[in-house]
């Protein structure tokens, strides 16, 4: 099979045309999510997030099945409460934000599960957990740009006071930056990202295309511009290979992409420039020798 | 010339003054009636032992913590226009930001979240650079640098930050005999230029040579005014008889205010 063969399952095929235009405008959207989360080390919140809102996912099902709005509001609300609960819990007891975090995402994980299977079956299940690029209709795909760009609008918005909150949190604070709310409107932003990634990667992997592009990207450049700009275009190649594997292979989109987003990582690992295993030992290589 | 002109408006220099400020953590006192004033255009070096208050009466004048009793008063300049260079500062220094950007989060007031950076602005950063001996580190990333280079980048950003009121919590901890005296000169341009200066302080070396008035405590006001006069033997002694343990049953405080 050549190149033009494995693309020509976008030509042929009208559902992969759709996932694909969906994965790679969630590209954009999410790579710049996922460097802040990187660089402000919320990784494993972006993880715990993921998990949080499939409960609320679950009962906008429950109530009015694969309905993409319903489903999208209860996720949006179970994010919302769970972050809004877990810096409560943060803040009114000596328990710390990750450890407050982990508990509610736990329970809330659990209840989704149960929600579900209390009227779906296990197909269902899996659906929402990992997704299916049959899923993504004509409405997930407006959600889906809806969502990419508010994230655009809030980023061009938050960008230099959410570098400073990362940077200097303290020097905000003195001179007057709110931020608490710079931080709340970047959670909102990562929560509504992962709903409109759910469709195609599962509310568990959706996280994923986020995370480990940004990471990859950290082992490419030390510019912030540049790490979100490789951030994206490796999320994008990650999703036309993930996708073209899912459909070549009968595999489930989601993990498809994931796991080439996985591979893209391991080879960024070895092969990046900055900070990459190859470039960390040649030096010393030559000190030795 | 814009900006000359901007600066020479501005540093008429602010006036800090508490008025029997007690402030504490928990009910307990870390200052207990403290009055005390510092004038518009004053330099002034806050000395006391350990755990003495003096972080908390920083602090206190930017607003970070209300007093229990009494009040603290800024004229001349708003809270958030006070500079402030806190003891530990939290740097998150793997941040992949270069020394000039992170200058330039001096000019925040000037430039906000959205403003967009002129080329009067990017000289501006380069003069505050140049002026605390860091050409050409421009593009160095904040984790490439030194304890030292870190102060000088921190004095830096306070220099752009164009403030009637700066505020300095240990600034030479930690850093080689050179770099304190060149940022110190730093700080006297700071204060020639009008502005008033307040600093912590160990090393009473120092401050006997370069801080006209001097500010010593120990939970309360043991002296203030001019710095021969405030750090006599007598004094340094009535402070080291402080003892920094709360005591958990003391009783409720009963001094009325002094009118």
């Amino acid at each position: 099979m050549t190149a033009a063969d494995l693309l020509s399952v976008f030509s042929d095929f009208a559902f992969m045309r759709r996932a694909l235009a969906g994965c790679l405008v969630l590209s954009v959207a999410a790579a710049p999510v996922g460097v802040f989360l990187m660089l402000r080390r919320l990784s494993l919140t972006g993880d715990a997030m993921a998990h949080a809102i499939l409960p609320g996912v679950a009962a906008g099902y429950l109530l009015a099945g694969l309905n993409l709005w319903a489903m999208t509001a209860g996720g949006l609300a179970a994010g919302l409460a769970i972050a809004l609960l877990a810096s409560t819990v943060t803040r009114l007891t000596p328990l710390r934000e990750d450890a407050s975090l982990a508990t509610l995402y736990l329970v809330s994980l659990a209840l989704g599960v149960i929600l579900i299977s209390a009227r779906g079956s296990a197909v269902d299940v899996m659906h929402l957990l990992f997704g299916s690029v049959l899923a993504i209709d004509d409405t997930a795909l407006t959600f889906i740009g809806i969502v990419a760009s508010i994230t655009v609008v809030a980023f061009t918005i938050l960008w230099r006071p959410l570098v400073l909150e990362c940077v200097d949190p303290g020097f905000l604070k003195a001179v007057g930056g709110r931020g608490a709310i710079i931080h709340v409107a970047f959670m909102l932003v990562m929560v509504l990202n992962l709903i409109a990634g759910f469709q195609a990667l599962g509310t568990l992997l959706s996280v994923g295309l986020m995370m480990l592009p940004a990471a990859s990207a950290r082992f490419w450049t030390r510019s912030l511009g540049a790490m979100t700009a490789v951030a994206m275009a490796l999320a994008a190649l990650s999703s036309v290979i993930g996708l073209i594997a899912s459909f070549v292979a009968n595999l489930p989109s989601g993990p498809a992409i994931i796991v080439t987003a996985g591979m893209l990582y391991a080879c960024s690992i070895v092969f990046g420039p900055t900070g990459g295993l190859i470039a960390r030992f040649r030096p010393a290589r030559h000190r030795t020798g | 010339m814009r900006n000359r002109d901007e600066a020479v408006q501005s540093t008429g220099g602010a006036t800090l003054a508490f008025v029997n400020a007690t402030i504490g953590y928990d009910r307990h006192p870390a200052l207990h009636h403290v009055t005390a004033s510092f004038p518009a255009g004053s330099m002034t070096a806050v000395v006391g032992p350990n755990g003495a208050g003096k972080s908390t009466l920083l602090k206190a004048a930017i607003g970070h913590i209300r007093p229990i009793e009494g009040s603290i008063g800024v004229e001349g300049c708003r809270r958030s226009d006070i500079a402030y260079l806190p003891q530990l500062a939290e740097i998150d220094r793997n941040f992949p930001l270069p020394v000039f950007d992170f200058v330039a989060m001096g000019l925040w007031q000037r430039r906000g979240a959205f403003g967009g950076f002129r080329r009067a602005d990017d000289e501006d950063v380069a003069r505050a650079l140049a002026g605390v001996g860091l050409i050409g580190f421009e593009q160095r990333l904040l984790d490439t640098l030194s304890g030292g280079q870190l102060q000088r980048v921190l004095f830096a950003r306070l220099t752009l930050q164009d403030a009637p009121l700066i505020l300095l919590d240990e600034p030479f901890t930690a850093v080689d005999d050179r770099t304190t005296d060149e940022l110190v000169n730093v700080v006297a341009n700071w204060n020639a230029e009008g502005r008033t200066v307040i600093a912590v302080l160990h090393d009473l070396d120092l401050v006997r040579r370069r801080f006209p008035r001097t500010l010593l405590i120990a939970r309360q006001l043991i002296a203030e005014g001019d710095t021969e006069t405030v750090l006599t033997s007598d004094n340094l002694a009535a402070a080291r008889h402080y003892i920094e343990a709360w005591d958990e049953a003391a009783p409720y405080c009963e001094v009325e205010p002094t009118p």
